[in-house]
């Protein structure tokens, strides 16, 4: 990997040793959530990543920087609460990409990184002088991961997406939802968070791959391709069988064919739009739960099996509701999970966020100093490592904000040089 | 040569974590799957192939290609000195084990570092290890819904439950970041020569994957609401959603946001010849000729205001006079964002997923022909993916994996 000593004055001291990634540097141009994910895992795990922004937009390409939430009044590109969220752990310098002086300026950048990364849309990179060929002339083992809506090949290859775009183009939007309804899609960019999953995957495996055999490559990721392979027994359904998602009852709503359960649903309870998930596995699970719920219909002959309970499955689903819906669905949660029987409340964000040891117990929500905005929480990593674990403490960086002391500690530059380019607005 | 070419990946059979032994296997990998007597329970799962209930489960076929099997029941012994000579020949272990049962068996990470010191062992359970969660069951439905996900997903209409996308997304979702936890592992063995033990939470990847839902609570305290296939935001907002003249749905996405592109709109408009359909589309034609327009002069500058507004319905005329597909590729013509909602088969006929190759056949020598498959999530030219194999029947290959371990096939039948 690169033969880069750790950086003296990252973050203000010595590179953490004992990082999974510290011999790692990324040079990045992701943004938004599906790029600046991948990237936020990297960093995480002590890769040095560098975010190249242009100065005189100030960043604005990923428009997170300035968008709700906000810590308070303040607004511009060093306040946006999402942004932060998705940049922890990384630097950020700014180089303007249409002067000459600033392509050297990133050409040496890139000659000292393993990985050049990018969620433009596809081809940007190339006009400003940065494809594919030329990144390989800088260094022959680059690794460069390209991530975009629909790839840099094909048909669409043009067209611009965002995730919920990915979502509807991939199949995921119609499998969410009632059947007989229009779709109920994803409340969220699912394929923003997943695509940047597997832009992150990419990275990993090319830098393997590098470490093995000293090659590095340029992988073309299709959000869109990504999205798709995510309901794969649809497909077989298809391919084999002839038989389309798009039929009478499908998608299924809350309901499981595969594997068959009933009751499989959510249910109403008590509160202001309080919900809980039951999942009774099999006979036993539905024993169980019928002995909760302790009334007369619960010990209906026809509902011991499950065959039976699939029959009657619209009659059985109105009778829990009849059960839940006078009932709090932590007191539904306690009672059932007590027995044995999977069941959980629909967290809201408050709850799952603040009251429950399954997210803070696990330490998820780490808080970050960041530049200007002070003290904030953001999202952790779902897994903790034995000996390299995750680190997030220093918040998304400000447009700008490490420019200096890139250019002086990696590159070299001394401060007259530095102060020149900020004068001519290279930098 | 494949990413993962020469790593051997033992996965602990259970259907949470097959999507991320199989994204292994397809990069390359060994991936050795240890099933218990009577094979994984998803062998069993529908569909089916050519519908035959309890035929070969394409569920299984999907989730485990580029994978062997082999069978172990391991609360018997002869079974423990398998297993324990199958992780000292492999470099990561994968599994999904209740908290405590492999411990009981004794064969933990703390036992298995006995015959294999390097190893990278990958815990994935709905709680993590160490929470007090630890021990509660949980099924991707109840992932779902207690890690966040689906407060988010569902309709205006809050009368109807909050909705659990398709597709076992939560244990998926789980599955990418155990994936990511073993290739940041495995490269750290690469540098250092030194494994060590992952803690996966699956009700954590559900919680860090909602966007905004955790960061607007995290930053503001506001809390969002679900909304018919849009984000989930504090506030309602505008539909987005269109039936088609074919009955399916497009997703309108962003209005223009260049004068050019408002003129574009008028252009199509007119050409399908909706127009008189719309007097308001006078505004679209106005806009064509001004300097600049944004979002920021909404509500400011009347013009603006009703440039936007025009965009808008034309889009959802448009839409309702077109088939889903015709409204996505004439929008994005002229660089409107939009998208149809396709079918996850519509997709993967459609000429784009086709051209990029996304079709793969995959050899099942039991059958007169290839099967398709969904193809590549990602393209490594220099070390790229590929089905090697169907999914393994049941044991399939036990002898060819524990003969070189020097476990015959007495000793199997033993473990067995």
């Amino acid at each position: 990997m690169s033969q880069h000593d750790p950086s003296p004055t990252r973050n203000g001291h010595v590179a953490p040793n004992g990082t999974a990634l510290g011999t790692v540097r990324i040079c990045d141009f992701t943004g938004q959530l599906a790029g600046a994910g991948a990237t936020k895992w990297l960093a995480a795990f002590g890769a040095e990543v560098i975010r190249i922004e242009d100065p005189v937009n100030q960043g604005m390409w990923d428009v997170l920087r300035n968008m709700p939430p906000f810590v308070d009044d303040r607004r511009g590109p060093d306040f946006g609460g999402g942004f932060n969220n998705h940049n922890v752990e990384k630097r950020g310098i700014t180089l303007n990409l249409r002067t000459d002086r600033g392509k050297e300026i990133l050409t040496e950048i890139i000659a000292k990184s393993d990985v050049v990364s990018e969620n433009y849309a596809a081809g940007v990179l190339a006009k400003w002088g940065f494809g594919w060929d030329r990144l390989r002339e800088i260094r022959e083992d680059l690794i460069y991961v390209s991530n975009c809506g629909f790839g840099h090949e094909g048909p669409y290859a043009a067209y611009k997406t965002w995730g919920p775009i990915v979502q509807a183009m991939s199949g995921l939007t119609f499998t969410s939802g009632m059947p007989d309804r229009e779709p109920a899609g994803w409340g969220y960019s699912y394929m923003d968070h997943t695509g940047g999953m597997y832009m992150a995957l990419a990275i990993l495996f090319a830098l393997i791959h590098k470490q093995r055999t000293g090659e590095g490559q340029w992988v073309d990721l299709s959000c869109t391709d990504a999205g798709l392979s995510l309901n794969g027994p649809a497909i077989l359904d298809w391919t084999v069988n002839g038989r389309p998602s798009r039929r009478e009852g499908s998608p299924e709503g809350n309901r499981s064919s595969s594997p068959p359960m009933a009751p499989h649903g959510i249910y109403e309870c008590a509160g202001d739009d309080d919900w809980v998930s039951i999942a009774c596995r099999g006979d036993e699970d539905w024993a169980v739960l019928a002995d909760l719920i302790g009334e007369p219909w619960a010990k209906d002959d026809r509902w011991r099996t499950l065959a039976g309970r699939i029959a009657s499955q619209d009659e059985l689903d109105e009778k829990i509701t009849s059960w839940t819906k006078t009932r709090d669905k932590f007191d539904i949660q306690r009672s059932a999970i007590g027995k044995g029987v999977p069941t959980a409340a629909v967290q809201k964000p408050e709850e799952r966020i603040e009251h429950d040891p399954g997210t803070t117990e696990f330490g998820l929500w780490p808080e970050v100093e960041h530049a200007k905005m002070g003290r904030v929480r953001v999202d952790g990593l779902p897994a903790h490592f034995s000996k390299t674990d995750w680190k997030i403490e220093q918040g998304g960086p400000c447009v700008g904000q490490h420019t200096d002391e890139v250019l002086s500690s990696l590159l070299g530059y001394d401060a007259d040089e530095i102060a020149r380019l900020h004068e001519e607005g290279i930098v | 040569m494949s990413a993962l070419q020469g790593t051997r990946v033992v996965e602990l059979a259970n259907e949470s974590i097959a999507w991320a032994g199989k994204l292994m296997g397809d990069m390359g990998a060994d991936v050795i799957l240890v099933e218990a007597p009577g094979g994984e329970r998803s062998r069993g799962y529908a569909p089916f192939a050519e519908n035959e209930e309890g035929g070969e489960s394409l569920y299984f076929w999907h989730y485990n290609t580029s994978k062997r099997s082999v069978v172990l029941d391991l609360e018997r012994a002869a079974a423990k000195e398998a297993f324990l000579a199958l992780v000292a020949s492999a470099d990561v272990l994968i599994e999904s084990e209740a908290p405590g049962r492999l411990a009981e068996l004794g064969l933990d990470y703390a036992d298995l570092v006995r015959v294999k010191p390097d190893l990278i062992h990958v815990s994935v359970t709905p709680f993590g290890r160490e929470t007090s969660r630890r021990d509660e069951p949980a099924t991707d439905l109840t992932l779902l819904a207690g890690g966040g996900p689906a407060w988010s997903c569902g309709y205006d209409d809050h009368s109807i439950p909050p909705i659990r996308g398709g597709g076992n997304q939560g244990y998926q979702t789980a599955s990418h970041y155990a994936v990511m936890s073993a290739l940041t592992a495995l490269f750290h063995h690469g540098v250092t020569g030194e494994g060590q033990f992952v803690d996966v939470s699956m009700h954590a990847a559900a919680n860090v994957t909602t966007e905004m839902a955790s960061y607007m609570w995290l930053v503001e305290g506001e809390t969002v609401l679900r909304q018919t296939g849009r984000h989930a935001m504090p506030m309602m907002t505008m539909p987005v959603q269109i039936r088609c003249k074919d009955g399916r749905y497009a997703t309108t996405g962003m209005p223009p946001r260049t004068p050019a592109g408002f003129g574009s709109l008028y252009d199509w408009l007119d050409e399908l010849g909706l127009v008189p359909q719309l007097p308001e589309a006078i505004f679209l034609d106005n806009a064509r000729h001004r300097e600049s327009i944004g979002f920021a002069d909404i509500g400011v500058d009347d013009e603006v205001t009703a440039a936007f507004a025009a965009a808008r319905d034309a889009l959802q005329l448009i839409a309702e006079n077109s088939t889903a597909d015709g409204f996505f590729e004439g929008a994005q013509k002229i660089n409107i964002t939009v998208g149809a909602i396709l079918s996850p088969e519509e997709a993967y006929e459609n000429e784009h997923f086709v051209a990029r190759g996304y079709q793969v056949e995959v050899d099942h020598p039991e059958r007169d022909a290839p099967v398709r498959y969904p193809g590549a999530p990602y393209k490594l030219p220099a070390s790229p993916w590929r089905i090697s194999r169907r999914a393994p029947a049941l044991g399939e290959h036990a002898a060819e994996i524990f003969g070189p371990l020097g476990i015959d096939a007495a000793a199997l039948a033993e473990a067995s």
